[in-house]
C-alpha cells in the first residue's frame, strides 16, 4: 500500500515500523500550557498523539483547538472528532479548519452518551455515526467533494483512523465490525484498553484469517494501571472494558505504594507479548493523567528511538 | 401507539389555580390503553383535585368528559355548546389531542394533564416502551425488524457503539442493546451476514430536522 497522505504516522506505518502513539486530554479550562506540558513530556517517544474530543461527555477545550498548540509546536496530531456534538455541517467544517493546520490524522469516533458527563440533560446529535464519518473524511479527502457534492478547494489531506473495542459484546461480530469499519475506508486502529491478552490475541487471528491486517493498520490500546483501585473501577465501571482477575490480583498482591510500578510492568510485559503477535502494527499507550510515564514505557517496551521517516 | 404518563398532581395543582370551573377531558384512544387519559383516569384525577379543593377550603367546580378522540374535529365537536361553561380545559390526551382542542377552541385556555412520553408497545402489564420516532424514512428492513433510531441512545446506523455490555446499553444495564437484538434476530432468520452491509448516510429531513411534518393525500381528500 502507497502513502496516500502527509501523516508522519502513515508513513511509519507504511515503512513496516511499529508505530506509536499516545493521548493528551484537554484541559478542562482555557490554558493552553496544560496541552504544551503534556506535549512537552511525550513528543520524542511517540509519533503522533491523540487529542481526545470531550471524552466521557465532560466538557473541556476543544479537541481541535488542542490539536492546533501541539501542532505549533511541531508534534503531530491526530484530531479526534466523536458524532455525538456535531452535525454533518460542524464535522466537514471541523475536518476543514483541521486541514487548514495540516492536521493529516483523524480518529472518527461516535463518542460516550452525554449522560455520563457534566451535561447529562444535554440533547445528543448522532447525525452521522463512527462509520459514517470515516466514509465522510475519506470522501472529502479522496474524491475532494463535500456530502453536498461541491468541489472542495485544496481537500483534506488526512490518514483515517476508527477506535475498535475486541471486549465489546456480541463477541462474534467483533471481527466482521472490523471488516465493516475497512469497508467505510477506515486506514488505522486504535484499540479499546487491552488487558485480557487470550482474547485480544483471539480477535487478532480472527481477523488475520480473513486478511483483515492487510487491509488496516491495529493499533493495540495500552493503559497502564496506576492502582488496585483503578483496576477495579475499570473493571467494573467502565463500559465495554475488560479486565481479568488476575490484574487485579497481581496489583493487590503488592504493597500500595508499589501498585503504579507494578501497573507500568503490566503494560510493558502486554506490549512485550503482543509485538510478537501477527498482524499488530503499533502501540497506542494512553496514560491517563499519567503522561510522564509514557517514555518509561516505551523505552523498556524496546520501542525507541522512534523511526526517521 | 402514543404512550403518555400522568403528570404529578402536584403540577397540575399549580397549573390550574385561579381557575374556578374545570373541564377534565379524557380521550379515548391511545391514553386510554396506556392508562394515562382515559374515563378511568379523569374521573380518579377529578376526585383527587377535588378532595386538594376542600382540604384547602377553596372553590373549584370540576367536570368530566371523555372523548372517543381529541385528535378529530369530529369528536371535539361534541364538546362546543359546552365549552364557554368552563375557565380552562384540563386535557389528559396526548399533546396532539391538546394541540388540536386549543386550535378548535382558540380562547379557552387548554392545559396538558398527562406527558407524552413516546409511540411505544405494552411489553408487559404496566411497562410501555419506546419503539419508533417517526423518522418519515423506515429503516427496519435492513435492521431485522428492530429500529436503531429510536432504541439505540446514540440513533447509530452502523452499531453496536463500544458501548454494549453483556447485551445491555452503557447508559442503562436494564436496557437492551438495539444492535445485539437486531444480531440475535439476524442470527435466527440464518442472516448475519448482512450485518456487514454499510448503512449509508441517512436523510434526516424526513425527521424532526425538516421542520413540522404532514401527510397530503390527494387521494383520499374531499
Amino acid at each position: 500500500m502507497s502513502v496516500k497522505t502527509s501523516s508522519k504516522l502513515e508513513k511509519i506505518l507504511r515503512a513496516g515500523h511499529l508505530g506509536v502513539t499516545s493521548e493528551c486530554g484537554p484541559p478542562r479550562g482555557s490554558d493552553p500550557e496544560a496541552v504544551r506540558e503534556k506535549g512537552n513530556l511525550i513528543k520524542d517517544y511517540v509519533d503522533s498523539i491523540n487529542v481526545t474530543d470531550n471524552q466521557t461527555s465532560m466538557t473541556r477545550m476543544s479537541s481541535l483547538a488542542a490539536c492546533i498548540h501541539l501542532k505549533l509546536m511541531g508534534i503531530e496530531p491526530v484530531l479526534q472528532m466523536v458524532t455525538r456534538d456535531r452535525n454533518r455541517i460542524a464535522l466537514q467544517s471541523d475536518i476543514l479548519g483541521a486541514a487548514s493546520f495540516d492536521i493529516n490524522n483523524i480518529l472518527c469516533l461516535s463518542g460516550d452518551h452525554q449522560s455520563f458527563g457534566d451535561c447529562a440533560q444535554g440533547q445528543n446529535v448522532h447525525d452521522l455515526d463512527s462509520m459514517q464519518l470515516i466514509q465522510t473524511v475519506r470522501h472529502m479527502r479522496d474524491e475532494g467533494k463535500f456530502l453536498g457534492g461541491d468541489d472542495i478547494n485544496r481537500p483534506p489531506d488526512m490518514f483515517v483512523g476508527a477506535a475498535a473495542n475486541p471486549f465489546a459484546d456480541p463477541f462474534e461480530i467483533r471481527v466482521p465490525r472490523l471488516a465493516k469499519k475497512i469497508a467505510a475506508g477506515v486506514e488505522f486502529i486504535q484499540t479499546q484498553c487491552i488487558y485480557n491478552l487470550d482474547k485480544f490475541e483471539e480477535w487478532m487471528r480472527r481477523l488475520v484469517d480473513k486478511g483483515l491486517h492487510e487491509k488496516v493498520f491495529i493499533l493495540a490500546g495500552m493503559t497502564p494501571m496506576k492502582s488496585a483501585g483503578m483496576a477495579k473501577f475499570m473493571k467494573n465501571r467502565v463500559p465495554g472494558m475488560d479486565v481479568p482477575d488476575e490484574i487485579i490480583d497481581r496489583l493487590v498482591g503488592v504493597p500500595k505504594e508499589k501498585q503504579a510500578q507494578e501497573g507500568i510492568d503490566i503494560c510493558v510485559e502486554s506490549i512485550q507479548r503482543l509485538k510478537e503477535v501477527t498482524g499488530i502494527s503499533g502501540f497506542h499507550i494512553m496514560a491517563i493523567e499519567w503522561e510522564e510515564k509514557v517514555p518509561e514505557i516505551v523505552e523498556r517496551s524496546g520501542l525507541y528511538p522512534r523511526p526517521e521517516v | 401507539m402514543i404512550i403518555a404518563e400522568k403528570k404529578p398532581i402536584e403540577e397540575i395543582i399549580s397549573t390550574i389555580s385561579g381557575y374556578k370551573r374545570l373541564l377534565i377531558l379524557g380521550c379515548n384512544e391511545c391514553v386510554t390503553v396506556c392508562e394515562a387519559g382515559g374515563k378511568k383516569e379523569v374521573e380518579v384525577l377529578a376526585s383527587a383535585l377535588r378532595m386538594h379543593f376542600i382540604k384547602e377550603g377553596k372553590e373549584c367546580e370540576i367536570d368530566e368528559r371523555t372523548l372517543e378522540r381529541q385528535c378529530d374535529h369530529e369528536y371535539l365537536e361534541e364538546i362546543r355548546d359546552v365549552v364557554d361553561q368552563y375557565d380552562a380545559i384540563l386535557s389528559l390526551a396526548c399533546g396532539v389531542g391538546v394541540q388540536f382542542a386549543a386550535e378548535k377552541y382558540h380562547s379557552t385556555p387548554l392545559l396538558p394533564g398527562v406527558n407524552t412520553v413516546c409511540l411505544g408497545a405494552n411489553e408487559q402489564r404496566g411497562m410501555w416502551a419506546e419503539r419508533c420516532q417517526a423518522c418519515g424514512s423506515c429503516v427496519l428492513a435492513a435492521t431485522a425488524g428492530i429500529c436503531p433510531v429510536s432504541r439505540c441512545a446514540k440513533r447509530v446506523l452502523n452499531g453496536p457503539c463500544g458501548g454494549s455490555t453483556n447485551g445491555k446499553c452503557e447508559i442503562n444495564k436494564d436496557l437492551d442493546c438495539a444492535w445485539q437484538l437486531i444480531i440475535d434476530r439476524l442470527k435466527a432468520m440464518d442472516k448475519l451476514d448482512d450485518y456487514e452491509k454499510l448503512a449509508t448516510i441517512k436523510d434526516w429531513s424526513s425527521d424532526r430536522a425538516g421542520g413540522p411534518r404532514k401527510v397530503v393525500r390527494e387521494d383520499v381528500q374531499v
